[in-house]
């Protein structure tokens, strides 16, 4: 399956991380927030503007706006997957 | 004989950090900031088993690296302050994430014990942790505890005196693996690092070189001073190279991929959840609190409710306050003779430092309403529901309080920029702040607007803060492209499930942050009523064009004939009339005294500055009084144009001169000059106090005066043009 940005993906959607893009401070900054290759991702909740975007990650709820969710690169997890 | 102990108090934000250190300071604690910044520095001392232990507070942190003042300050205080030991709160219902700061810690080789904070929150989710093997697997005693209840703080004590007498069994030395290639890299470096330097801790060449591979900036430094850098660095550039080549990414992201594998391994062995439920009470709230159609609406409550709080609640104690330093100024002028000292201590320091004092109310409950924000984890919500729209304005969504507590008060408004992480945010926050009206200056414009625009005043008032509110918008656009450009943090923010919060804990909150008003900016005050007090109290005689005392004993002399003629009532009268009478004249001669004093002949000194804005020497020297307090401005007024000291905003006689000397476009450009320029000297204080530089302050000053000139005078002439002077 294709890589998803993680900001195409809608509520309640779930995903495992598999890079990040771009450079430096930032991708530095998601990685020790837990951003890494293989973890998974659950889309909690849009905000009312839409923006920014809450996730919940390894048990933890951390908010990116969308031009920082668009450099995560993810795989969506089907369906059946979901239920357990 | 007393032992002592020195520990550092790490952890993540959120980690219930703040609970600990209180728990196990009892509360006593110093306040103070970071040598060199306006990150707060915590202090305090435990006793525990013949130790006295100081314990210093670290800011809170996700990571060690050396991409955030705080990080740095963290680090920089364990590796070269080497406090005995490092405490690291980890918040036990968020395991995996607060455990990366702790494999960082483990990876400086130096003696540790972890926290397991929030145990009971972490039970009802139920998650079991199995703590006594995780500490066997991390090398680092770990003790539960729940600091909001007090629990487990004797047992963290005491293995804190274990590990600092190497007493305890389960410390040993670990070391992260980073995988075959990373270790191989690793181990070069660190020799090359030792061979350069062989006095050296190995664990700490180690440490260097995991973060010479992992880029950081402070390190490069570091090693950029010493002996043999190239070697060193030529041997990273090799290294980095190869890694690239042969695993396919950057050494960093393979190094923070190792950690969280670490972490993984040692918690698949050691947590076990017993529910498959993730939806949590905390959940619940916030689907209500963050709604999409709820969701404005009660943050906008809640904001509504600060305010109504802090200004209206805190203007009982206020009045209070107001009336206390009235009665003090009565006892101490009644005990002093008349004299310069008297006036200095009675008008300069007790009117100038009590005019600031009575805003402490007003403080206290805006940091008690912040804390308890911070405290219930609201704050992050209302920044994630304010974050698109500050973001436009180039802000963060945190910024959203400071600017709306400028309505109020720019001073606590400043003081509360400090739940902004980023410096960048911070000082921007800070810069536009005052352009946001403060209720200080609303009197003013009650009196102009009042006085000039009649019927039309409530209008003129609100377009007044509807250009502060605008020009705050612009400059933010403005600075963001020009001061702060490409320093953008990125919004990464930590959504912490909703607590109860303690009082005490809330209570401590509140009085660390009013505490440090009071002391800091006392001073700053104190030399600025001074300042004033003395310009316009200088100099002493004054050559006076006319007879005052002459004419007060004139009139005396004329009533005292007429009141003895007369009986009762029609002497009361007229003896009523002999002291306005004698006020008036009183009124005439400090008229004169203020503008032959110091400030009234500074006040003609920058009257040619301030003509081509349409402004006379009366209102030079009613600007210049501003600086001290907005408040001030209004009974310059009442004494330059002979209305008396008490006349206030809705004085008849005062509006009366001010129509008859200032044209409505005239006014409006002084309303405009009043919006624009500096607040007050406690606003210049407090930018001073939480930018932590003088060039920011004097920024912030500069360009606040040359904004209030060049809109008052494109306002002034575009009128004139216009034809409407």
């Amino acid at each position: 399956m294709d890589a998803l940005k993680l900001n195409e993906m809608r509520t309640g959607d779930r995903g495992i991380i598999e890079r990040i893009t771009g450079t430096g401070r930032f991708r530095q900054r998601l990685m020790e927030m837990g951003f890494v290759p293989g973890a998974e991702i659950i889309v909690e909740k849009y905000a009312p503007l839409k923006d920014p975007i809450e996730y919940v990650l390894k048990g933890y709820h951390v908010s990116l706006r969308h031009e920082e969710a668009e450099r995560v690169l993810v795989r969506g997890v089907e369906e059946e997957e979901k239920e357990d | 004989m007393v032992k002592t102990l020195t520990i550092a108090l790490a952890g993540n934000p959120n980690s219930g950090k703040t609970t600990i250190f209180n728990n196990l300071t009892g509360g006593h604690q110093k306040v103070g900031n970071w040598p060199g910044v306006t990150v707060e520095k915590k202090e305090g001392t435990a006793t525990h088993n013949g130790y006295t232990i100081r314990v210093v507070d670290l800011p809170g942190t996700y990571s060690l690296t050396a991409y955030s003042q705080e990080e740095i300050i963290a680090r920089n205080y364990i590796i070269e302050e080497k406090p005995d030991l490092v405490v690291d709160v980890i918040d036990a219902s968020n395991l995996e994430r607060n455990l990366y700061l702790a494999s960082q810690l483990i990876d400086l080789g130096i003696k540790l014990v972890f926290a397991l904070n929030m145990v009971d929150l972490a039970q009802s989710r139920g998650q079991i942790i199995d703590h006594k093997q995780l500490a066997v697997l991390m090398g680092v005693p770990i003790i539960p505890t729940v600091g909001t209840k007090g629990k487990g703080i004797k047992e963290l004590l005491e293995a804190i005196v274990r590990v600092a007498e190497d007493k305890a069994s389960v410390t040993r030395h670990i070391h992260i693996d980073y995988g075959r290639e990373l270790e191989e890299k690793i181990a070069e470096i660190q020799g090359t690092i030792l061979s350069a330097r062989s006095s050296m801790d190995e664990h700490h060449a180690r440490w260097m070189g995991i973060k010479l591979l992992e880029n950081d900036e402070e390190v490069i430094k570091e090693i950029a001073k010493r002996p043999r850098k190239k070697a060193v660095l030529g041997q990273l550039q090799r290294s980095t190279i190869h890694l690239q080549k042969i695993l396919g990414d950057d050494p960093e992201t393979l190094i923070a991929d190792r950690r969280y594998g670490f972490i993984h391994g040692a918690l698949k062995e050691t947590l076990h959840h017993a529910k498959k439920d993730r939806r949590y009470l905390s959940d619940q709230v916030d689907t209500v609190l963050t709604n999409r159609l709820l969701g404005f609406p009660i943050f906008i409550f809640f904001i509504w409710a600060m305010f109504q709080l802090t200004f209206n609640l805190g203007s009982y104690p206020m009045a209070w306050i107001d009336a206390g330093v009235g009665l003090l100024a009565e006892f101490v002028g009644g005990l002093m003779g008349e004299g310069l000292l008297k006036s200095l201590i009675v008008d300069g320091i007790i009117s100038g430092v009590g005019g600031v004092a009575v805003f402490l109310p007003n403080i206290f409950i805006l940091f008690f309403c912040i804390a308890l924000f911070e405290d219930t984890g609201y704050m992050a919500r209302a920044a994630f529901i304010m974050d698109k729209i500050m973001h436009t304005l180039g802000l963060h969504g945190k910024s959203f309080i400071p600017m709306i507590m400028g309505f109020g008060c720019n001073v606590p408004a400043i003081m509360a920029t400090r739940v902004l992480e980023s410096r960048r945010d911070r000082i921007l926050t800070m810069l536009i702040n005052p352009l946001i009206s403060c209720s200080g200056r609303l009197p003013i414009y009650v009196l102009i607007a009042g006085a000039l625009f009649g019927a039309r005043a409530g209008n003129v008032i609100f377009s007044i803060y509807l250009i502060g509110i605008t020009m705050a918008i612009l400059m933010g656009q403005i600075f963001k492209r020009t001061l702060f450009k490409g320093e953008i943090a990125p919004f990464v923010l930590e959504l912490p499930p909703y607590r109860m919060p303690t009082f005490r804990g809330t209570v401590i909150h509140m009085w660390e942050r009013g505490s440090i008003f009071i002391k800091k900016m006392g001073g700053i005050i104190l030399i600025g009523s001074i300042v004033v007090w003395a310009l316009s109290s200088f100099p002493q005689t004054v050559d006076y064009s006319r007879d005052y005392e002459g004419e007060t004993q004139l009139i005396q002399k004329e009533y005292a004939v007429v009141i003895q003629g007369a009986e009762g009532e029609q002497a009361a009268a007229l003896a009523e009339e002999r002291d306005q009478k004698i006020a008036e004249v009183e009124i005439l001669k400090e008229r004169e005294f203020q503008e032959k004093s110091l400030l009234g002949r500074l006040g003609k000194g920058i009257a040619p500055v301030l003509r081509p804005l349409g402004f006379d020497w009366k209102a030079g020297v009613a600007l210049l009084t501003g600086f001290v307090a907005k408040e001030i401005v209004v009974s310059t007024f009442g004494v330059l144009y002979q209305a008396g000291e008490e006349a206030g905003e809705e004085s008849e006689s005062l509006r009366a001169a001010i129509s008859k000397s200032m044209t409505p476009l005239v006014g409006y450009a002084f309303m405009i000059f009043v919006l624009a320029y500096t607040p007050c000297v406690a606003t210049v204080a407090v930018i001073r106090r939480e930018s932590g530089s003088w060039g920011w302050t004097a920024f912030s000053v500069g360009y606040g005066i040359a904004l209030a000139w060049i809109l008052a005078f494109l306002i002034y002439q575009g009128g004139m043009l216009l034809g409407l002077g």
